[in-house]
């Protein structure tokens, strides 16, 4: 590995920037991902940032369990996203579908729409799983390679 | 000005090899005092550094609509009138501009804010529109202060060269003009309380909504050269000049970074306003302080009254 490279790597996973996106869930991840950006936990000391476009975003973090309505954006969102990207399941919901399990409005869980790297389970997670979560996606993201199509499945708890 | 000089104040310095890195201690020093400000601890320094290398790696997923050559070019034109704006500061006192660098600095100043107004619209989007069109809006409001503090400046020195208009205007003249730039910075780096165009969680992020990877990062320096060369100009007309080089470069240099120390906490204390309101703002206290130093420098007979 050339010494640009490496430092691509380095940089990629020093400066994780993440998208956030509702799916249809009952916001309870929403606070919890806003606990992060606080104080009390400050991601940005690790160089993470919630950017307001997917184009802006290098991991995609979904809460919800991909109702009906909202597929259609996840689907545009994750395609406006430039390779290479990382995709993370907040809470329960996208992971299973929890308790919308079996409902006829649901599309879910995630695993079934797009390709999942990192699994943070919870109803809802602590602050603390999640930022573990993503720094293992910054991990997963700068072994990644521009282009290729992200498969590659981890488990976080 | 010879050749050599020219390539010196373009690579070297103010030119690549000081603004460029300086860009991004400039960006990493205002998010890591907001930081501070707000009981954080903030990014460590070399993030702005690796948030660039990161989206340069990255390639935009190309917009169905939109104009290719344009959305590489804004970015690009942007950084590149960014660095020849900063070419031209008069950092050092035997340092020979050329009459009328004042004008083609002015102007330069002025390219990147107008790349992100086309670059608003070239992108199709309904946020980078609603971005643009406030950018435009401010634009109008800021530069009519701004214009007439350096016209001020200009006519008390009865030159058009930037290293005159640098040395030579007296203190009456100089003091509400340097006031009326410092007014005029927040809203030219688009930060709180004039993060109008930008508004982020508002319009996400304004006229750059729909750039990503490679185009970013150009944005992101553009970003950061115009705090460098704005900051640089601010610092240029109330620097004292010492003669040395070595002085003179790290007195503009350490200005340089307690004016964005100044301007990250003016950030940091302050909640965005309306358009209307910056607008209200820079036609009443912009324009009285800039038509002030212009009085003062046209009234004939002044000079005599204050000594």
């Amino acid at each position: 590995m050339g010494p640009i490279q490496n430092l691509v790597r380095i940089a990629r996973r020093r400066s994780p920037w993440l998208f956030h996106l509702n799916t249809g869930g009952c916001n309870g991840c929403d606070i919890e991902f806003s606990a992060c950006l606080t104080p009390r936990y400050d991601v940005e000391q690790a160089g993470i940032l919630l950017v307001g476009s997917p184009r802006h975003a290098d991991i995609l973090c979904v809460t919800g369990p991909v109702t009906r309505n909202t597929r259609a954006a996840l689907e545009s969102i994750h395609a406006q996203m430039p390779e290479p990207k990382v995709v993370v399941a907040v809470g329960n919901c996208p992971a299973s579908g929890d308790v919308f399990f079996g409902s006829p409005v649901i599309d879910g869980p995630l695993e079934r729409i797009l390709p999942v790297d990192i699994f943070v389970p919870g109803c809802p997670p602590r602050p603390g799983d999640l930022i573990r979560g993503i720094a293992k996606a910054a991990v997963i993201l700068s072994e990644r390679r521009n282009g290729r199509p992200s498969g590659k499945k981890g488990a976080e708890s | 000005m010879s050749w050599v000089r020219v390539f010196t104040a373009l690579l070297i310095f103010p030119g690549i090899l000081y603004a460029v890195p300086m860009a991004w201690l400039m960006l990493w020093l205002e998010r890591k005092l907001r930081a501070r400000m707000q009981g954080r601890i903030g990014p460590p320094f070399y993030q702005p550094f690796f948030d660039f290398i990161k989206l340069m790696a990255k390639n935009p997923v190309p917009r169905s609509g939109t104009d290719e050559f344009l959305m590489t070019g804004l970015p690009i034109l942007a950084v590149s009138a960014a660095l020849v704006a900063l070419a031209l500061l008069p950092v050092f006192s035997g340092s020979k501009g050329f009459a009328g660098d004042l004008v083609l600095f002015v102007a330069f100043l002025e390219v990147p804010s107008l790349c992100s107004v086309l670059a608003g619209f070239a992108s199709r989007s309904i946020f980078g529109q609603v971005g643009a069109t406030r950018e435009a809006l401010l634009s109008i409001t800021y530069n009519l202060p701004f214009l007439t503090a350096v016209v001020a400046m200009a006519y008390s020195a009865r030159s058009l060269a930037l290293v005159d208009v640098a040395s030579a205007p007296a203190l009456w003249v100089r003091a509400p003009v340097v006031a009326t730039v410092l007014l005029c910075l927040p809203v030219k780096l688009r930060i709180n309380p004039f993060s109008v165009s930008n508004a982020e969680q508002e319009i996400y992020s304004g006229p750059i909504t729909e750039f990503g990877g490679s185009q970013l990062a150009m944005w992101e320096l553009a970003h950061g050269l115009e705090w460098v060369a704005l900051t640089g100009f601010a610092a240029c007309l109330g620097l004292p000049r010492t003669g040395l080089p070595v002085i003179d470069a790290s007195l503009f240099g350490g200005l340089s970074l307690v004016i964005v120390a100044l301007l990250s906490f003016t950030a940091a204390g302050t909640a965005r306003l309306k358009v209307v309101q910056a607008a209200r703002f820079y036609w009443r206290w912009g324009m009285g302080l800039a038509l002030a130093a212009l009085i003062l420098a046209m009234l004939p007979g002044v000079e005599r009254f204050i000594r």
